[in-house]
């Protein structure tokens, strides 16, 4: 698979040289002076997964679940090798418990359209939090608008983490679907997923998990959770853009219609009558992104060589670096997280735009994240309306952070009143 | 790269921190609202003709220094002028702030446009061209559509 292993890049048992690690990245080879602090938006990828995807094109492309021949097997060998290696990383039960998808906000989507009409009636609720992103919030208001179900919202606390209080008193015999963060792309809060999934489950309800920013910094486990579906996306965990991930329990899913028709996802046609596949092809119609999917199974590859603990040692030890950095730049004020907070530092420095700030700081070079980061209701819960989000990867180290503090004190100075 | 400070001139920061005309009109006759949907940034744009001519007008709001000082700017400019002259202004500072020429404005626009001139450097910066251009859509569409409650979105 890769050639030297990566532990050989560490200079401590057991982690890794985020440093040494830039090497496996050729964006940062062809661009000497990046300090990328950009990766929630989009992660850069590992020269393994670039290579993977072109060497899949030149030599064992075809289509996939189609010809008899061999090309056309081995394809889908490489295709389904991909979701085994996706249910791994998420440890779910089963295979065809793992559907692939565009995005995070396809994997939504799919379910508010899917599993929403079939199951929910008018006057039911959906509960989702402050903290969700644009993709978590808009399918449940078309769901709404079309079928009449209620849109409940469960608040925050003054410290920007989840308030389960707040939440658990939202909850009612009338939710049957909690859909939730668990890391908000905003803010960086860990939502409390455990405590989240034991009481929605107590009061009869299904818990959707938006993994889109916890699958790139923290070990998930859908049956320790015990979630009932879980929406995660390539390109924010080092794999290609166009793929993304439902995990959902086999129950739910064989009970669960067509999304969208077509070929693959059916057993027989016939004018009169349809037969459809089991999950999770009876959910993928048409050929899919086989090359993405398979650049997403040696994204994981090389997240699981890294090891997810050292990852989430490494986010957690830069993270406290950065608040501790940040805090100290007079005006700064970092966005609450509650009690954890995992790779993102959004803030706000007084008297100075987010597009100001962000424009002084790619004049150092410093990618970062400027406006609503489709979180409108949260910034709104604020009083703001926007903020500048720093975001970490596997490739950032100290001296980014560094760096980050070093723009941003040029462009209070340049600002300043 | 270009020089931030091509971007960020001493008149831009000048007026982002302290911006002319920053208040309403109590009855203006014409009025919008511009919507960034890129940063959420809005701002209002009141309006007051009297005949033809531009008694007065004003802004409430918030966004960036650019498209703060650019809405100063633009009440500065725009005082007095009549709603013809405020058009062919915006048609000119549109093409330069795009990296265009617009039509040859008379002798008395052109100094009001070099006023607006340390604006244009927002050319050398795709991203930020709105910024500058937003209270002027705001403006197009109250002077089109008049009736309060107009949003323009820089789309």
């Amino acid at each position: 698979m890769r050639p030297a292993s990566l532990r050989s890049l560490s200079p401590a048992p057991g982690g890794f040289d985020p440093h040494a690690l830039r090497r496996e990245f050729p964006i940062f080879a062809n661009n000497p002076d990046l300090v990328f602090l950009d990766s929630a938006a989009s992660a850069q990828k590992p020269r393994a997964v670039i290579d993977r995807i072109a060497d899949y094109y030149r030599t064992d492309y075809a289509n996939v679940h189609r010809g008899v021949y061999r090309l056309s097997a081995r394809s889908t060998e490489l295709f389904e090798e991909a979701r085994e290696k996706v249910r791994r990383f998420l440890n779910a039960a089963d295979r065809s418990e793992i559907i692939f998808v565009r995005s995070t906000t396809e994997a939504i989507n799919l379910v508010a359209q899917s599993w929403g009409p079939a199951f929910l009636k008018p006057g039911d609720e959906v509960l989702v939090s402050v903290l969700e992103h644009h993709s978590n919030i808009v399918p449940w208001q078309l769901l709404r608008d079309r079928i009449g179900i209620q849109l409940v919202v469960a608040p925050i606390n003054t410290t920007g983490g989840l308030d389960v209080a707040g939440f658990a008193d939202r909850l009612s015999p009338r939710t049957r679907l909690v859909a939730i963060t668990h890391v908000a792309n905003a803010t960086g809060a860990v939502v409390p997923v455990e405590a989240v999934v034991q009481l929605a489950h107590k009061q009869g309800a299904k818990v959707l998990i938006d993994g889109s920013q916890a699958a790139p910094r923290l070990p998930v486990d859908v049956q320790a959770l015990g979630c009932d579906f879980y929406a995660m996306t390539g390109h924010k965990v080092y794999g290609p853009t166009g793929i993304g991930v439902l995990y959902g329990r086999s129950e739910l899913l064989s009970a669960m219609p067509p999304w969208q028709g077509g070929g693959e996802m059916i057993l027989h046609v016939a004018f009169e009558k349809t037969e459809y596949q089991e999950p999770p092809h009876r959910f993928e119609a048409g050929t899919p992104n086989i090359a993405g999917a398979i650049g997403l199974g040696t994204a994981l590859d090389f997240i699981e060589e890294l090891g997810r603990e050292n990852i989430l040692e490494h986010e957690e030890a830069l993270t406290g670096y950065g608040v501790d950095r940040l805090s100290r730049i007079p005006g700064l004020r970092l966005l609450g997280a509650g009690q954890r907070r995992l790779g993102i530092l959004s803030f706000d420095l007084d008297g100075v735009h987010p597009h100001d700030l962000a424009q002084v700081l790619d004049q150092h070079h410093v990618a970062v994240r400027a406006g609503h980061h489709c979180a409108q209701p949260l910034m709104e819960w604020l009083g703001l309306s926007g903020t500048t989000r720093a975001s970490l990867g596997v490739y950032n180290d100290e001296r980014d952070i560094d760096a980050l503090a070093a723009a941003i004190t040029a462009g209070r100075e340049m600002f300043a009143r | 790269m270009m020089d931030l400070r091509e971007l960020y001139q001493d008149i831009i920061l000048d007026h982002g921190r302290h911006p002319r005309n920053f208040r309403t009109i109590e009855h203006p006759t014409h009025l919008a609202q511009g919507h960034n949907p890129l940063c959420g940034d809005r701002v209002t744009v009141y309006m007051s003709l009297d005949g033809d001519r531009i008694a007065d007008v004003a802004f409430q709001g918030r966004g960036c220094a650019i498209s703060t000082a650019a809405a100063s700017l633009m009440t500065e400019v725009l005082r007095g002028k009549t709603v013809a002259e405020a058009r062919a202004l915006f048609n000119q500072f549109h093409a330069r702030v795009t990296g265009g020429e617009g039509a040859a404005l008379p002798e008395t626009l052109e100094e009001e446009m070099d006023r607006l001139e340390p604006l244009t450097g927002v050319k050398a910066f795709p991203a930020r061209v709105k910024c500058a251009t937003l209270s002027w859509h705001a403006l197009e569409a109250a002077l089109k559509g008049g009736s309060p409650g107009t949003t323009v979105k820089t789309e």
